[in-house]
């Protein structure tokens, strides 16, 4: 029993010491690990993170599940992280702005890398020797019935094509595509990306665009056929870090060129499946990987993620309550600030109806930006993590403080006002002894609906590396895990539930008594 | 002693509640303040606690301009009591009655002992209504709340303003026979605030009676009465007084 406290404790102070000291002072070196929000990132940034513990002796902190490649790159460059799996052709298109075809995979990795270096500071590590471009996929048996192998081999078929709708668009997509390899005679119509695996293997659609690198690929043994005109641009996954990442820890370097070379497309296929496929974590896949490669040691037990919803709860008990404690640090810092700034903020308003019509409007005009939208308007002013999250989650907290604590002064009766200034109350006199007591209600409820907000929204965060229980539902989303979802989504429901219900509490408790009915 | 000279009040908007009011109040005296609703009784009430601030004329209290004095300073020195008591809903009777030695920092020990004294002036039970929230109580019993928060501090003047107008008929006398006695007793300046012609003519010393922001009449109930000074004068006392004439 007391184990068991002490271990509460532990685990406490841990995800507090987590959220709050960001920088350490000295001891050994510190690397952050960045990854994007799919299996593929993950599993490359377990990689390399494993291997930078076991080579160079540095403690590695993990961001995984940041939302997009905007906040991978503006990490990197605000030393938020240190180093993350990045691919050629989106660092070519999206982070360059280059619409060329960039060539083959070693010229586009020759133009990226000086760019980067050139332009950002940053450097491309050899790539890990895989090329996760677009491909087109067929069931074998209608290829091999049609004599198909080759992207060539399809202008005489009239095929039905079943494409992801950004495919369908992109230039590099079906568009060109057609251009390229004469496809008069394909139908194409648009399709979610997870169901068309499906539908191929139903075999409603004959061909459809996956990644070169997708484990579903081998989990419906899929065929993919040979690009032999050489169409796809190259997207050639490589560690993309800070320069100063080297000079740091020179180590590092040495340490992740173990990786380069080492992981061509069917090994890349057959981690992600273990992920995907065989329910594994992203950790223990690359363990055990490292172990094969003779570079890493580490002995772990290699555990399956358990079935049984009530089995992973149990066997996750302890992070889900580090999590949970790391929620409600996130969202109880947001609310205090946003009391802190908004319930002055009303006061001040409160008796002066055209300033109070502009700061309500401009806190209803940030509550209208999508979430997701507004953690993402943080990152350039605050980089990824904790603070940027915190100060998003602020900013949707201030509307409903803001609007109760305005709405709850002026409900307070004008009569009661003169009586008491007629009394000789002093503005101030009657702020804290009429008009506060009796909005009190008023007040507090805003400050409820606040913190649910909050609690709710907070799931986001984990997208930009601030954790929380949004962590294992980012996390099962993206692998496609149900119960993994429901292991973060059930804690902050019923967080958001206990919230509510705490704040009723102390809501009913504040409610002067002589107002009480 | 108040004395109002020649108070004018033209608001924002072009609305002219009083035209040039004049009006004393002897020391220990009650005046009352009589008109139908709209004729400016109200206006020159907060007039004479700064309420309202007047746009011309000046208002004095013992010889001093009030316009001069920092009006939180100038209130403290007048009881306060409005229609249906005004009282503060999350307070119980006990603290409205302490609001203003609050306000002027008394200490709990004499805060205590005042209200003790109080609530055994204006006719309440302490040990059971004190600690009662203003929902709890009658109406009768919230006014003589009112009045007693009015008297805390004992000002030496005190503003009534329609202190009985909420109250049903029985209560009204009641607490009005109640008021005269006091007011023998506390010697108070008062200025008094009605529509009720009967209640003016019972309880003030004087009656000033006004008509659209100015005063038609000054004078004792009786002089009032015997001589009205204008034909609107005699149909408001007369109108509701027939059995008098």
């Amino acid at each position: 029993m007391s184990g068991a406290r002490r271990r509460v404790l532990a685990v406490c102070a841990a995800a507090l010491l987590g959220a709050g000291a960001a920088t350490a002072a000295s001891g050994p070196p510190r690397i952050v690990v960045g990854a994007k929000k799919f299996t593929e990132s993950a599993v490359l940034g377990e990689l390399m993170a494993q291997i930078l513990e076991a080579q160079t002796g540095a403690v590695v902190e993990r961001r995984f599940n940041l939302a997009g490649t905007q906040i991978c790159f503006d990490g990197l460059r605000s030393g938020a992280l240190d180093v993350y799996a990045e691919y050629t052709g989106t660092g070519l298109r999206e982070i360059l702005g280059n619409t060329t075809d960039g060539g083959p995979p070693g010229a586009v990795f020759a133009l990226v890398s000086a760019a980067f270096r050139e332009r950002f500071d940053l450097v491309w590590l050899a790539p890990f020797g895989f090329n996760n471009t677009y491909v087109l996929m067929m069931r074998p048996d209608r290829a091999a019935a049609l004599g198909i192998g080759t992207l060539s081999d399809l202008a005489t078929h009239p095929l039905r094509y079943g494409v992801s709708h950004e495919f369908l668009q992109r230039s590099d997509g079906m568009p060109g595509l057609r251009a390229t390899y004469h496809l008069d005679e394909a139908s194409a119509v648009g399709i979610e990306h997870d169901l068309a695996y499906q539908a191929l293997a139903d075999g409603a659609i004959d061909i459809s665009d996956g990644y070169s690198t997708d484990a579903k690929i081998l989990a419906f043994g899929l065929l993919t056929l040979r690009d032999d005109r050489g169409f796809f641009p190259p997207y050639e996954a490589a560690p993309l870090a800070r320069a100063d990442l080297f000079a740091r820890v020179p180590l590092a370097e040495p340490a992740l060129r173990l990786l380069a070379g080492r992981i061509d497309d069917a090994t890349m296929r057959r981690l992600n499946y273990a992920v995907e496929g065989e329910r594994r974590s992203p950790a223990d896949v690359a363990t055990e990987f490292l172990r094969q490669l003779g570079v890493s040691h580490t002995e772990t037990v290699p555990s399956a993620r358990p079935a049984g919803l009530l089995e992973l709860l149990w066997q996750r008990r302890w992070i889900t309550l580090a999590l949970t404690v790391r929620h409600l640090w996130l969202t109880g810092v947001a609310v205090l600030g946003a009391v802190l700034v908004g319930l002055p903020l009303g006061i001040a308003v409160s008796r002066r109806p055209r300033l109070a019509t502009l700061a309500l409007s401009s806190a209803g005009v940030l509550q209208t930006i999508p979430s997701l939208a507004l953690l993402a308007f943080m990152l350039p002013l605050f980089g990824i993590g904790v603070v940027p999250a915190i100060a998003a989650l602020f900013l949707y907290g201030l509307l409903p403080i803001l609007r109760n604590t305005v709405a709850g002064l002026r409900s307070v009766d004008p009569q009661l006002l003169e009586v008491g200034q007629g009394l000789g109350m002093r503005p101030r006199d009657l702020l804290w002894r009429v008009e506060l007591p009796l909005a009190a209600p008023v007040v507090l409820a805003g400050i409820r609906t606040a913190a649910v907000i909050s609690v709710g929204t907070a799931t986001l965060a984990a997208l930009i590396g601030a954790g929380g229980l949004g962590d294992p539902i980012v996390t099962g989303l993206t692998v496609a895990d149900t119960n993994l979802v429901l292991s973060g989504a059930l804690p902050a429901a019923l967080l958001a539930v206990a919230v509510d219900a705490g704040l009723g509490g102390v809501e009913r408790l504040a409610t002067p008594r002589g107002l009480r009915a | 002693m108040i004395e109002l000279e020649a108070v004018h009040k033209t608001y924002p908007d072009g609305h002219v509640a009083l035209r040039g009011v004049s009006l004393s109040v002897e020391r220990g005296m009650t005046l009352a303040l009589l008109g139908p609703s709209g004729c400016g009784k109200t206006t020159t009430l907060k007039v004479i606690n700064r309420l309202i601030a007047p746009s011309q004329g000046r208002v004095r209290i013992d010889g001093r301009d009030t316009a001069g004095v920092d009006p939180v300073s100038l209130r403290r020195g007048m009881g306060y009591v409005v229609q249906d008591a005004g009282l503060f809903p999350h307070l119980s009777a006990l603290a409205n009655v302490e609001i203003v030695p609050r306000l002027l920092g008394w200490s709990a020990a004499r805060r205590a002992e005042r209200a003790r004294e109080l609530f055994a002036l204006i006719g309440l039970d302490f040990a059971a209504l004190a600690g009662r929230y203003p929902a709890q109580l009658s109406g009768g019993q919230r006014q003589r709340v009112g009045f007693a928060r009015a008297l805390a501090a004992d000002p030496p003047i005190v503003l009534l303003d329609e202190p009985f107008g909420a109250l049903d008929p029985l209560t009204r006398r009641r607490l009005q026979d109640e008021f005269l006695a006091l007011k023998e007793r506390l010697r108070k300046t008062m200025v008094l605030v009605t529509h009720d012609v009967e209640e003016a003519f019972r309880l003030a010393d004087r009656v000033a009676v006004l008509d659209d922001g100015a005063i038609a009449q000054v004078g004792t109930p009786d002089a009032v009465r015997a001589a009205p000074a204008s034909p609107f004068v005699a149909a408001f006392v007369g109108g509701a007084t027939p059995a008098a004439r």
